[in-house]
């Protein structure tokens, strides 16, 4: 029932973890707060402490010198991988909540003033709420947000009115809850006429589909390595190059100047201003893998792949009694995730149960409080899927909950 | 999970014991868990520095629930002296569950401890320290 356009079967062998012998494997179905690691990324991290390791950008030696091209070699991958028009417009972050606060402090410093609005939605990840309430206090923007309807879509009737004023439409791709896609081109159509700026977070976009930002025309895009097959600690930044070049710095140190007196300083050109201190040498290298690992498959092919997981996965749970799942009918407009409500039953009571029975879910509000309110619960139960994921995995998370409804019944 | 989740546990999450609301009460305390919205409000009547009577309400998983019934069968007729040194260990013991190594699932069956240790300390206008509440 499901044609993978790739060998799924061999994609999981490629990764270490789900190979570990155990009497009773994991269904590992908490893909959207981390993924798992393929051994070429593993095999890259580790290669560069073993084989490369100096600091990037400042010996004149060779080890540095070639610390330095695999850095930015990384850099290139994820620029070609992104559609990126220039390199240069990729900046390496901790993470994507490190890439919306550098955006939020070093442009909304800049360019946010009082009654200025910045435009959220409803469904966003703590994430891409927080840093722009902490510019919204210094400068005296506000904050606004776009409403859901009840199959956890945007409500995009009153767009127009909600874009009025709006400096900065700061977005999700694709909800990290009800797992949403939603519609950012058009979006970014609409902002750009009122003149405000787009950022698309990316978290659980990049890692799942083709986002190409230029054919999206937005302005900034976050997105993390780690949950896209790479290492935690990397993240990206990507912005349109004369929006960077006309930013301040985030933050000061070394590697972001280009000249230092006691009384000041003259800052680098983009990306290196925007990467104060030592950056994530090993960690952009393994992303740069990870790329690579995902562009070989393919993310078409990857996206036709979960498009029909997600299909599944609603199919199965739609057969489990007391089983509320939120988030938009299985369709173009879905990712392969559902967060969902026993009747009853605590989330925590339910993953805890799962756990036992080898799969793993997440349980608990993911970030999106403002979003459980217009749930009206207090938490949910997530299981998210990845390319490694299969029919197998889920069909254990429906036998799980039927053990669920065993004990709670 | 037969552990977690034993018959004692669901006995208790299903028909909780002292579940309700004392009005009026010496002492209401409310507290709760911003990570899954878990919340526990223990309401207590007090008698010669003994606690009289006892009452819980709340919404959570089935632990902090039946954490919360099984302590308050504990808390009839005790001193207040010796709320002061019921600790988790105590309540731990109680409840019967393997917790040291999930900190998360911890978090739930210590809510009520919480709501009673900051509640008693309240009324009897002493401070409460943070090492006190582990």
């Amino acid at each position: 029932m499901i044609n993978a356009p790739f060998d799924v079967a061999t994609t999981r062998s490629q990764f270490p973890i789900l190979q570990l012998p155990s009497e009773r494997p994991v269904a590992f179905l908490d893909s959207a707060s981390s993924s798992q690691k393929p051994e070429a990324v593993i095999s890259a991290l580790a290669n560069y402490y073993r084989t490369t390791n100096a600091n990037v950008h400042r010996g004149v030696y060779q080890l540095s010198e070639q610390a330095t091209f695999e850095f930015e070699r990384a850099r290139g991958r994820v620029a070609l991988f992104i559609n990126a028009s220039h390199h240069r417009e990729v900046i390496f972050t901790r993470n994507t909540t490190e890439a919306i606060n550098l955006v939020a402090q070093a442009w909304g410093g800049t360019n946010l003033h009082a009654d200025d609005v910045i435009l959220l939605s409803q469904m966003e990840h703590h994430s891409n709420i927080v840093p722009w309430q902490l510019i919204a206090q210094r400068t005296g923007a506000v904050l606004r947000a776009i409403p859901i309807d009840g199959q956890g879509r945007l409500v995009l009737d009153n767009i127009d009115t909600l874009l009025q004023g709006v400096k900065m439409l700061a977005i999700t791709h694709q909800s990290n809850v009800l797992g949403t896609i939603n519609p950012v081109a058009e979006l970014a159509r609409k902002a750009h006429a009122v003149g405000a700026l787009v950022l698309i977070d990316g978290a659980q976009s990049v890692p799942h589909m083709p986002v190409d930002v230029q054919a999206l025309d937005i302005d900034f895009l976050a997105f993390s390595g780690h949950k896209m097959l790479g290492p935690t600690g990397v993240g990206v930044l990507w912005g349109r190059k004369s929006l960077l070049d006309a930013m301040p710095p985030f933050l000061g140190g070394g590697s972001m100047i280009k000249t230092v007196t006691i009384e000041s300083s003259t800052y680098a050109d983009v990306p290196a201003r925007f990467e104060a201190g030592t950056p994530m040498i090993g960690e952009a290298i393994a992303l740069g893998a990870a790329v690579t690992y995902l562009m070989d498959i393919g993310m078409a092919n990857i996206a036709t792949y979960e498009h029909q997981l997600s299909g599944y996965l609603i199919e199965r749970l739609d057969e489990v009694h007391d089983v509320t799942w939120y988030g938009p009918p299985a369709g173009a407009d879905r990712g392969a995730m559902a967060a969902f409500s026993m009747t009853g039953i605590h989330p925590h009571d339910i993953a805890q149960i799962l756990d036992s029975e080898g799969v793993a879910v997440r349980a608990g509000h993911h970030c999106t409080q403002p979003l459980h309110v217009a749930l009206d619960v207090p938490s949910s139960v997530r299981a998210s899927c990845y390319l490694y994921t299969d029919t197998d995995d889920i069909d254990r998370l429906v036998r799980g909950l039927s053990k669920v409804k065993q004990l709670f019944g | 999970m037969s552990d977690m989740y034993r018959d004692l546990i669901l006995e208790h999450h299903r028909y909780p014991h002292n579940f309700g609301t004392l009005d009026p009460h010496d002492v209401s305390q409310e507290e709760h868990n911003p990570l899954c919205g878990d919340r526990i409000r223990l309401d207590l009547r007090i008698v010669d520095n003994k606690i009289a009577e006892v009452a819980f309400s709340g919404k959570g998983c089935a632990v902090s629930q039946a954490a919360a019934s099984m302590l308050t069968d504990e808390l009839i007729g005790m001193d207040l002296d010796k709320v002061r040194e019921y600790g988790k260990a105590e309540l731990l013991e109680l409840i019967g569950l393997p917790l040291d190594k999930n900190p998360v699932r911890l978090k739930c069956a210590l809510l009520s401890l919480k709501a009673l240790k900051v509640g008693v300390y309240r009324y009897l206008g002493q401070h409460i320290t943070p090492d006190e509440l582990d």
